[in-house]
């Protein structure tokens, strides 16, 4: 007999897909449950439906809060809700990265990336998974041989419970056995590159933020060595490290084309395509200085960089400010190169789904 | 019926927690507390998570809504980010829910929050009018619904639930108390007037002249008087729409069904605030003071202050309760409260105020007995106390794109919570006009307390209000504090009003 918790739950699954009540998708949103991994606040993507209420235009709101601070500080975790089940208690779950990528994986469906053909440098690496019959002594599993003789005295009738002894014969050894797992052991480095002018808010950036700690948790739970880099660019481009990459506020004018450059100097001086995998995620809301320059852009992209990478993924930010036409301009000239992959971000809801689109691939 | 749900003969309290159960049972009645029977039954976690999912009852009508529930429940368990511990609900006997995994120590301190929630449901005012039965009520709803089901298929019934559901927070929270379709005194104001029969010459004196006049005057005015229908404004949108609509029978009886669930939870949101603060003030006040061991210490302070603890951005009704409660029962004992407290200035003085009243326990059974949420803040919560527990407001400030601490004042604070309890985040709405420019089209009118409703929402919301009226709805509100009309006649939708700038 089927719960009915089953039948419920098998329907909403089904709405999720996508497979029934087509009308529900625009009501969905990746729900957040919060997490913590080191000192950081994660939030684990789960899908959600909202039903539709009438109800206030939250963020002008605002609220009530509790707690220390001074006027002016910015409240954390503010505008959402608090568990409202009664004797619920939320707890601060320690997370491996291992566990967050897993949980990524399970809630996104995200296939395993397939290293590219030639990088596939592997190395064989034998795990004891098993039991075998026959095996070197050295491996021999004491537990489980006496175990087996124990079970065949008890079948044959010869176990006295009185007087416990029993010899272990040779066909109930047991012995460790392994299985060989190619693991590849190939190399991937990640270039991020955002755009900080003037126009990038700090919504924006905080979208940028968990974007990125998601796909390096899973690109991490992928590949054995993975590196990072960061370039940001205004209207000219530098490497930073990770903290100045989320913090920096700069202002001026966009010419995309100058990343573009740096991140071509950076390949080709420190990872060249035949030993990495590349990828490189950029971050925009997409309003570049010049068409001259989108140009630019576009016949670097097409000779330097594309060719060279496994993925070249593009976001970009909804902001008040940016016309958002240089997504445009990809679509247009990308339109059917599966190593550009282009998504839309216009808020955090939407974060999981453009991970679900760079990464869905599997490369 | 709990035991067709788990498709499982029930499991009641193994004996030590039976003997504790009663023993502080015992004890809680012992207090004071006044309490329906309370049924205990243990649950794991699979379980609890299902019935929390169904809202605390084991046979709902079949809807996606709970599959999600259940799903986020259990990932949060799976995770280790979230735990129910127990669950309550109110009727009559009281059911509770225990989760069989948890320390004996926290079985004991559920058990003592639930008899302080079943005291909270059987004795607050505003749970007079729910309907104790309604475990019933909810399994005569699933087998309702069923049928209807068997009879015109899966998904069109849950569309039309969706429909339904996406308005059920259209209602009047305070239907059953107060009576507003009372008629004047004077009676239907359209019923023409009739002379008494009477002899000529007793006519004069059985139909006096000045009253008939002022009859006639009466009715004059009310002929004159647009026909408003109806007379004054109606919150229960949904009771209004649920009479009038034009919809199918079995829409009726789906919408009727929503309707009716939405009232029961009423209560519930309008107490939030004191009946987890009553149930964690007695958890308290019984634990520490009869029922813990030494062992146990460690444990269950551990567990109380997570029930307690304060995250920045978010309102903890268990904290928030338990601090007003503990405030009310200490005045009183000390005498603080009436003109001389009130007039007193001296800080020290009244500090130390102390008249040795004694009138603690008798204050707060009062209290729990006629309050909701909104005159409990408003009544009882002191400058001080706003100080004591850290309480502020935020504001979302566009600019920096987040959330920012805005004001410490106690006023500020004040205004804001009550705001936020009085409403729920549900804008107040009422039908103004059921037969809008003559054409049977309904009318809603937002009472605009200066925050703008979603406009994306409210698109969806008329567009449903509008299958469930069967013509064209219009929301009269203000966006940005100009004056708005949206429109919505089934299949498009229509706005008038200043533009809308950024996210609302």
């Amino acid at each position: 007999m089927i719960l009915n918790i089953e039948s419920d739950l098998n329907r909403f699954r089904n709405i999720v897909r996508g497979q029934v009540r087509k009308d529900l998708k625009r009501y969905m949103s990746s729900g957040e449950m919060i997490g913590k991994q080191g000192d950081k606040l994660v939030r684990i993507p789960l899908p959600e439906i909202s039903v539709p209420r009438l109800r206030y235009g939250k963020n002008e709101s605002g609220g009530v809060g509790q707690g220390e601070g001074e006027e002016g500080d910015t409240v954390a975790g503010a505008g959402t809700e608090a568990g409202d089940q009664p004797g619920e208690h939320t707890l601060e779950a320690e997370m491996t990265l291992d566990e967050l990528a897993e949980i990524l994986a399970a809630e996104l469906e995200l296939p395993r990336i397939e290293p590219r053909g030639k990088k596939q440098v592997s190395s064989v690496r034998d795990r004891y998974t098993g039991i075998a019959r026959v095996g070197p002594q050295a491996l021999r599993h004491m537990k489980r041989t006496w175990k087996e003789s124990l079970r065949r005295e008890l079948s044959g009738g010869g176990y006295d419970p009185g007087r416990p002894t029993f010899v272990p014969r040779r066909e109930d050894f047991r012995y460790r056995s392994w299985t060989s797992r190619t693991e590849p052991q190939s190399a991937a480095a990640v270039i991020y590159v955002m755009d900080v002018s003037g126009s990038m808010g700090k919504e924006q950036k905080e979208i940028v933020r968990l974007e990125a700690f998601w796909i390096d948790t899973w690109l991490r739970a992928n590949y054995k060595h993975l590196e990072t880099r960061f370039i940001i660019h205004d209207a000219s481009a530098r490497e930073v490290d990770r903290d100045t990459f989320f913090r920096t506020r700069e202002s001026g004018g966009t010419l995309i084309s100058s990343a573009y450059r740096a991140v071509d100097e950076l390949i080709t001086a420190e990872y060249p395509p035949e030993e990495w995998n590349l990828y490189v995620f950029q971050f925009s809301d997409g309003d570049n200085w010049s068409s001259a320059d989108t140009a630019q852009c576009m016949s670097m992209l097409r000779e330097r960089l594309v060719p060279r990478v496994n993925l070249f993924c593009y976001g970009q930010v909804e902001s008040e400010y940016g016309s958002g036409q240089y997504i445009g301009d990809l679509e247009t000239s990308f339109k059917d190169d599966p190593t550009v992959v282009l998504s839309r971000i216009p808020d955090r809801t939407a974060i999981m789904q453009s991970i679900r689109e760079f990464l869905g691939r599997g490369k | 019926m709990v035991e067709s749900f788990f498709k499982r003969p029930p499991r009641a309290l193994p004996p030590e927690l039976e003997d504790e159960r009663q023993r502080i049972q015992a004890i809680a009645l012992a207090h004071g507390l006044d309490i329906f029977e309370t049924v205990f039954e243990m649950c794991d976690y699979d379980e609890i998570n299902m019935l929390a999912a169904y809202g605390g009852f084991p046979t709902r009508y079949p809807h996606w809504r709970w599959g999600m529930e259940y799903l986020q429940m259990q990932k949060g368990y799976e995770y280790g980010l979230q735990k129910i511990y127990e669950m309550v609900i109110n009727t009559n006997p009281a059911y509770a829910y225990l989760l069989d995994n948890n320390l004996f120590v926290d079985q004991k301190l559920v058990m003592a929050h639930v008899f302080g929630h079943v005291d909270f449901f059987k004795n607050n005012l505003w749970f007079a009018p729910t309907n104790r039965k309604m475990l019933d009520a909810m399994a005569d709803h699933a087998v309702r619904v069923r049928r209807i089901v068997d009879r015109v298929g899966e998904s069109p019934v849950e569309a039309w639930l969706d429909v339904c559901l996406s308005c059920d927070n259209l209602i009047d929270p305070f239907l059953h108390h107060i009576r507003r379709d009372r008629k004047e005194e004077t009676g239907d104001p359209r019923t023409p007037s009739v002379k008494f029969a009477a002899s000529r010459y007793m006519d004069s004196y059985i139909n006096p002249p000045a009253v008939i006049a002022a009859e006639e005057a009466r009715l004059a005015e009310a002929r004159s008087r647009p026909d408003n229908f109806p007379e004054s404004a109606v919150r229960d949108v949904l009771g209004f729409v649920l009479e009038r609509g034009r919809m199918a029978g079995w829409q009726r009886d789906c919408l009727d069904i929503v309707r009716n669930e939405a009232y029961y939870f009423v209560p519930q949101m309008q107490t939030k605030v004191m009946n987890e603060g009553w149930a964690s003030f007695w958890h308290t006040r019984l634990m520490t003071g009869h029922i813990l061991t030494d062992s146990e210490v460690v444990d269950y302070c551990d567990h109380h202050s997570g029930t307690v603890a304060m995250r920045p951005g978010q309102l903890n009704p268990y904290k928030v309760g338990i601090e007003v409660w503990r405030d009310v029962e200490r005045r009183w004992n000390r005498g603080q409260f009436g003109k001389d407290y009130r007039d007193c200035e001296d800080g020290p003085a009244r500090r130390d105020w102390d008249t040795g009243a004694g009138l603690g326990k008798e204050k707060i059974f009062e209290v729990r007995r006629t309050h909701n949420d909104v005159t409990f803040i408003d009544e009882f919560l002191t400058p001080e106390l706003c100080r004591r527990i850290g309480l502020f407001t935020y504001e979302y400030d566009r600019r920096a794109g987040e959330y920012k601490l805005e004001s410490r004042d106690f006023e500020a604070v004040k205004e804001k919570l009550l705001f936020m309890l009085g409403n729920h985040g549900t804008p107040r709405v009422s039908v103004t006009d059921g037969n809008h420019a003559n054409r049977g089209e309904l009318e809603l009118t937002h009472e605009y307390d200066g925050v703008d409703v979603q406009v994306q929402w409210s698109e969806t919301v008329l567009g449903n209000l509008a299958r469930l009226w069967g013509r064209p709805v219009h929301l009269l509100t203000r966006i940005e504090d100009k004056p708005a009309r949206m429109s919505h006649d089934g299949l498009q939708f229509g706005y008038e009003g200043p533009k809308i700038t950024g996210r609302t």
